[in-house]
């Protein structure tokens, strides 16, 4: 109690080093107040994040597909110079299908996040996309929310259109361009392939079951 | 008791943070497209702004006029941390409305800027009860700019209201319009400042129209 009435004394305030004590017993005990917090909310912050991975998951790769976890099976690859995780949702310990996380430089000021999932014979579940930064109401068509174009990839594949066709209609492709925004469909039509063509590169680790969570 | 009522007239009216104090535009500009937003942000920022205005009220004995100013930086970026982790471990839903957005209110130059003018040398009581007000002036003001630009531009009012306040509240989610093709300008950051603008004038009219009335009334009971 002395040692607190001591510095609650007017004349304390007024010597020279009263500021820096200051400044760094606040820093200190916001230091200390922060870590607690993180200490607290770290679990629970962790445990949200994964629903929404799993909630995720579940867009493009129906439940019917898996009786597994796919968020905790997974193989990592390398694609160029990128490593991309991929969850392999299994049923009965054969792996049905995988889905994984593709990027694209759209119209935006940062690249369109996708999630794309594939069935074990190439062919196409679906693709969101999870976040993007492209013009509303003209490259934002590209939400299910505002359109169902991006629904319109489902059941395709490497040679569904052939490669020549996988390409917005201004290019010679099969796919929709949108009025007034034609480089945010290409930019995802682009993506879509390049996951397709992942997916071919390293079929043979994807589906190899005895790899089985090997990331577990 | 007529402090108090001066410190709620302020904050919401006389002084606002948004159209009079002019504080707070970047976050305005990039929340305000929807109602709902305007509404979550405005929350959040009112609970920074209490908790903030609590702290420097009751540290401020003990803070140093020479260091004042990192003093009080360092403790709003912490109390905007706590929420910022709070709200995304125990109000994921809020979080993903928000997420991007909770971080922007340090940059709000409101918080700092109650501090250093009014809570440093006001009592605590006092200090919250600024807080609030300002707190709820900023939450009116971005709900107005957000109702605006939500109705202009995609003709609906408090979308998502459910997914930021629970689903007992999916009754302010309306559409005014059906089919309604967008109006993309509003939903633009220029957009918020044409409302901004178009706001401000209102005021400015509308003070202009209660100074007037009080000039007739005081020179009706001079005649009388």
């Amino acid at each position: 109690m002395r040692v607190i009435s001591h510095w609650l004394k007017p004349e304390i305030r007024h010597g020279a080093g009263y500021p820096i004590l200051l400044l760094g017993g606040v820093a200190l005990l916001v230091s200390a107040a922060i870590g607690i917090a993180d200490r607290t909310t770290r679990a629970d912050i962790a445990r949200r994040q994964l629903e929404d991975l799993q909630a995720t998951l579940q867009q493009v790769v129906p439940a019917e597909y898996y009786d597994n976890d796919p968020v905790r099976d997974t193989v990592t690859v390398q694609e160029g110079h990128r490593s991309v995780q991929v969850y392999r949702a299994r049923r009965k310990g054969r792996v049905q299908a995988v889905s994984f996380r593709t990027t694209a430089p759209g119209y935006g000021s940062s690249e369109m996040v996708m999630i794309v999932g594939v069935d074990r014979d190439g062919k196409l579940l679906g693709v969101r996309v999870i976040s993007h930064a492209e013009t509303p109401g003209l490259g934002d068509k590209i939400e299910t929310s505002k359109s169902d174009w991006i629904l319109g990839f489902a059941g395709r594949s490497l040679s569904d259109p052939p490669p020549a066709g996988w390409g917005v209609k201004k290019d010679g492709g099969v796919f929709d361009q949108f009025t007034g925004a034609t480089i945010t469909p290409r930019a995802v039509v682009k993506a879509v392939k390049g996951g397709l063509e992942l997916f071919a590169h390293h079929r043979a680790v994807l589906l190899d079951e005895s790899s089985g969570g090997n990331d577990r | 008791m007529n402090d108090y009522r001066g410190i709620f007239a302020d904050g919401l009216w006389n002084n606002n943070v948004v159209f009079a104090q002019m504080l707070a535009l970047c976050p305005l500009m990039a929340v305000t497209s929807t109602a709902t937003n305007g509404l979550g942000m405005g929350l959040a920022t009112t609970a920074v702004l209490l908790a903030s205005n609590v702290v420097v009220a009751s540290l401020r004995h003990w803070i140093a006029p020479e260091v004042r100013i990192p003093v009080y930086v360092l403790l709003i970026a912490s109390l905007v941390t706590l929420a910022d982790m709070a709200i995304n471990a125990w109000l994921h839903e809020l979080y993903k409305v928000l997420g991007l957005f909770i971080p922007l209110i340090v940059v709000n130059c409101c918080v700092l800027g109650r501090a250093e003018s009014f809570a440093s040398r006001q009592p605590v009581s006092a200090a919250a009860a600024d807080g609030l007000a300002m707190g709820l002036g900023l939450t009116l003001a971005l709900v107005m700019i957000g109702a605006c630009r939500e109705i202009l531009g995609s003709a609906t009012l408090f979308s998502h209201a459910s997914l930021l306040l629970g689903p007992a509240f999916t009754f302010l989610e309306i559409t005014l319009i059906e089919d309604y093709r967008g109006f993309l300008l509003m939903l633009l950051p220029p957009g918020g400042f044409l409302v901004l603008g178009f706001l401000l004038a209102g005021k400015r009219v509308i003070e202009r129209v209660a100074e007037k009335r009080e000039v007739k009334e005081e020179f009706h009971c001079s005649v009388q």
